[in-house]
């Protein structure tokens, strides 16, 4: 079963500058909801993003990481969708 | 099937079908909540697409990993190009780029 902290740490090792929010969607330790800020993101396709937090988690992926939703922001686009709500 | 025939029509499917799913399930019958999002999805928009289960071969399973170097399951190809898994597929319906990019791509 993983913990919030494992995969967070992960994913920061890959993006050192990112903010992340992790969520566990079933209480399994297994189907995670993945929110990663990061201004590294800036003029990358939707899935060059996605692939960069999918590669830190590669190991886990093959194991213990069922499910994983990614959803990623640069700081302003982070702010604009705290905003809006 | 060998996994390098799994590969092998892997790449056949994609390239002869306009829009392809890898998915758990069936279009019908989908065997989990993110590949019943993209049928959802698709059939929203009034999409022709073909489904396939990896759920019916490991290799299959193991073998659209390795062509996309993707790690999750649904996978979506238009005109056999890999765009992306449920999270991509549904910003892009929210965004109204999918629909352009299937506009573009009749089936």
């Amino acid at each position: 079963m993983l913990s919030v902290e494992q995969i967070a740490e992960l994913i920061r090792a890959q993006l050192p500058d990112s903010e992340v929010y992790l969520r566990d969607l079933t209480g399994g330790g297994d189907h995670f909801e993945a929110f990663v800020i990061s201004d590294s993101f800036e003029g990358k396709t939707r899935m060059q993003q996605h692939k960069l937090v999918m590669d830190a988690l590669s190991e886990l992926l093959k194991g213990p990481l069922h499910a994983l939703t990614i959803k990623t922001y640069t700081q302003q686009s982070w702010k604009r969708s705290q905003e809006a709500q | 099937m060998t996994q390098e025939e799994a590969l092998k029509f892997i790449d056949d499917t994609v390239k002869k079908n306009s829009i392809v799913v890898f998915m758990k399930g069936t279009p019908d019958f989908p065997m989990c909540g993110f590949s019943g999002k993209v049928v959802q999805i698709l059939n929203g928009l009034g999409a022709k697409f073909t489904g396939v289960d990896v759920l019916s071969d490991e290799l299959l399973r193991n073998g659209i990993k390795l062509y996309t170097k993707w790690p999750t399951i649904p996978q979506v190809f238009i005109k056999g190009e890999f765009i992306g898994g449920c999270d991509i597929t549904t910003e892009m319906a929210q965004s109204g780029e999918l629909k352009e990019l299937l506009d573009k791509n009749p089936s």
